[in-house]
């Protein structure tokens, strides 16, 4: 079991309220996820550049020498630190920079890459995690979360979702998947890095190969549901929006609302009525194997 | 008329005290918030009127009480219930009435997927259109559509009477359409009565059981 949230500010007024909003109803879902937290959040875009996170294994690490690497190599215009994560803003081609850290920074692990999109995880409670990287006081257009109850993997941060998919695209994931192990290693064929024994990563790794292919995030979405075995509601963030998928037989759970202001989904109504205005919102099921999504126009 | 807020009080609170009620006795909750497991196991002929959307399993075990939902339910609604009278005015999620023995569930809107699996008794009125797989492996009672129903209808069904206005998406197996009798007709009329659905009763098709799959034939013997 696991507990997925998302929420898609429509209204602009609120965009600086997102962090706020969002972090009572991850917190709702603790019940369904206490092992583990994460967010993607779209913000502040870096259009001309790119927009990098990275994961050090622990918190004592020493970012000011990666920052002045970094300068050295690159025009970086920003890093922010909170935890042990750090946002690096850089006018600099992204695969350049990506291609620089795997081979100079072993030791750091890409959870984001694009111009919009920030990742943040950890193990613990919910909770814990929301006071940690002081959620409540992100502003932002959307954002997706996830609160994991580990079955088939380790409780890591590494382990943790969102998954990064792609150029600001994450996954977050509530479901098991049986057929896994031989997909990653089809997978691992095609190219594909994977960095945990995870099954949700496998998804995304999935979801990015076939984009990677030339699918739209519909087509890749179709493919999966031909390829991957077992349950899923996926949640998938995108620079402008995100999409929701349950598998063919619906088992977990998700529900869907939207008001004038902001659309959400969740695994629960309850994370949902936690917004304003959520009582009189439009509240849906969403069919299994439908691609919902939402984007900015 | 006894008001329970639960931004007040707990489930376990409220369900203490709708569950020592004495028959007659009237409740409204308040501020439900998609909790889950309100007002479960009632054991007398009680009114409780929700107030707003709730989670999983509310009105499970029901026995006798009246329970009506002013809102949506989420998954595994009035499960296993014994009697009395269940309604919900919105939509309601997965597993509705699964396994129920007794008692009347009424969906004003929509059920999700696996509405009324293995169902032993209980009648279900479904105001809107049902999800696939419902009335899998159902045993006794009624369910009534008056919308349509998703795929797979009534799979691996022992017995029980299905009634469709709409469109079946697909029968499961050893579901079959049969024909609509007198006695078919005056039980549906009267379910559709006590649920305050205004539909003819001509506008109904009837689904059920095979009794292939669950009769063991002794032709097929040496199949085993």
């Amino acid at each position: 079991m696991c507990g997925i949230v998302g929420l898609f500010i429509k209204n602009p007024i609120l965009e600086s309220q997102l962090g706020e909003l969002i972090a009572p109803m991850l917190s709702e879902m603790t019940e369904r996820g206490p092992d583990s937290a994460g967010i993607a959040v779209y913000r502040d875009p870096n259009d001309k550049g790119c927009k990098i996170t990275v994961l050090a294994e622990n918190l004592d690490f020493d970012w000011s020498v990666l920052e002045e690497s970094l300068k050295d190599s690159f025009a970086l215009k920003k890093i922010m630190v909170t935890q042990n994560h750090a946002v690096l803003t850089l006018d600099s081609a992204i695969s350049e920079v990506q291609d620089w850290l795997n081979e100079n920074w072993r030791e750091l692990s890409v959870t984001s890459a694009g111009t919009n999109i920030e990742i943040f995880k950890g193990i613990g409670n919910p909770a814990d995690f929301i006071e940690q990287f002081d959620i409540k006081s992100m502003s932002g257009t959307h954002a997706l979360g996830h609160t994991r109850m580990a079955t088939e993997s380790a409780i890591t941060t590494e382990h943790s979702h969102p998954f990064s998919t792609g150029q600001d695209l994450c996954l977050v994931h509530n479901g098991s998947l049986s057929n896994h192990n031989r997909l990653r290693e089809t997978l691992r064929r095609s190219g594909v890095q994977f960095k945990t024994d995870n099954d949700s990563e496998v998804a995304a790794g999935y979801l990015s190969w076939r984009l990677s292919e030339g699918d739209d995030l519909d087509q890749a979405l179709n493919h999966a549901i031909d390829d991957l075995d077992g349950f899923y509601t996926f949640a998938i963030g995108t620079r402008d929006g995100f999409a929701v998928m349950r598998d063919p037989i619906g088992c977990k759970p998700a529900i869907m609302a939207e008001t004038d202001d902001w659309a959400a989904m969740s695994s629960e109504y309850r994370a949902i009525a936690t917004l304003p205005g959520a009582e009189n919102a439009r509240i849906w099921e969403p069919e299994p194997t439908q691609i919902y999504s939402w984007k900015r126009s | 008329m006894t008001e329970i807020n639960l931004d007040n009080k707990s489930v376990r609170e409220l369900n203490e005290k709708l569950q020592s009620a004495s028959s007659g006795d009237k409740f409204s909750v308040t501020n439900t918030g998609g909790k889950h497991a309100v007002s479960v196991g009632l054991i007398s002929a009680v009114n409780v009127d929700i107030n707003g959307h709730v989670g999983y399993y509310c009105a499970g075990m029901n026995q006798q009480a009246k329970i009506k939902i002013n809102g949506n339910a989420g998954p595994g609604l009035a499960e296993n219930m014994m009697s009395g009278e269940v309604r919900v005015t919105g939509n309601a999620s997965q597993y509705a009435a699964a396994t129920a023995h007794g008692g009347l569930l009424v969906i004003e809107g929509d059920a999700s997927s696996r509405c009324g699996i293995s169902m032993k008794g209980v009648n279900i009125v479904v105001g809107g259109n049902i999800g696939h797989m419902s009335a899998f492996m159902a045993q006794s009672g009624c369910l009534v559509v008056c919308g349509d129903a998703g795929d797979a209808l009534g799979d691996s069904i022992y017995e029980t009477k299905i009634y469709v206005r709409g469109k079946v998406k697909s029968l499961g197996a050893d579901c079959i359409e049969k024909e609509m009798r007198d006695e078919h007709q005056k039980e549906l009329k009267q379910l559709l009565k006590q649920s305050r659905m205004s539909y003819g009763v001509d506008e109904f098709r009837r689904y059920g059981s095979a009794r292939k799959l669950y009769n063991f034939d002794i032709d097929q013997v040496d199949d085993y």
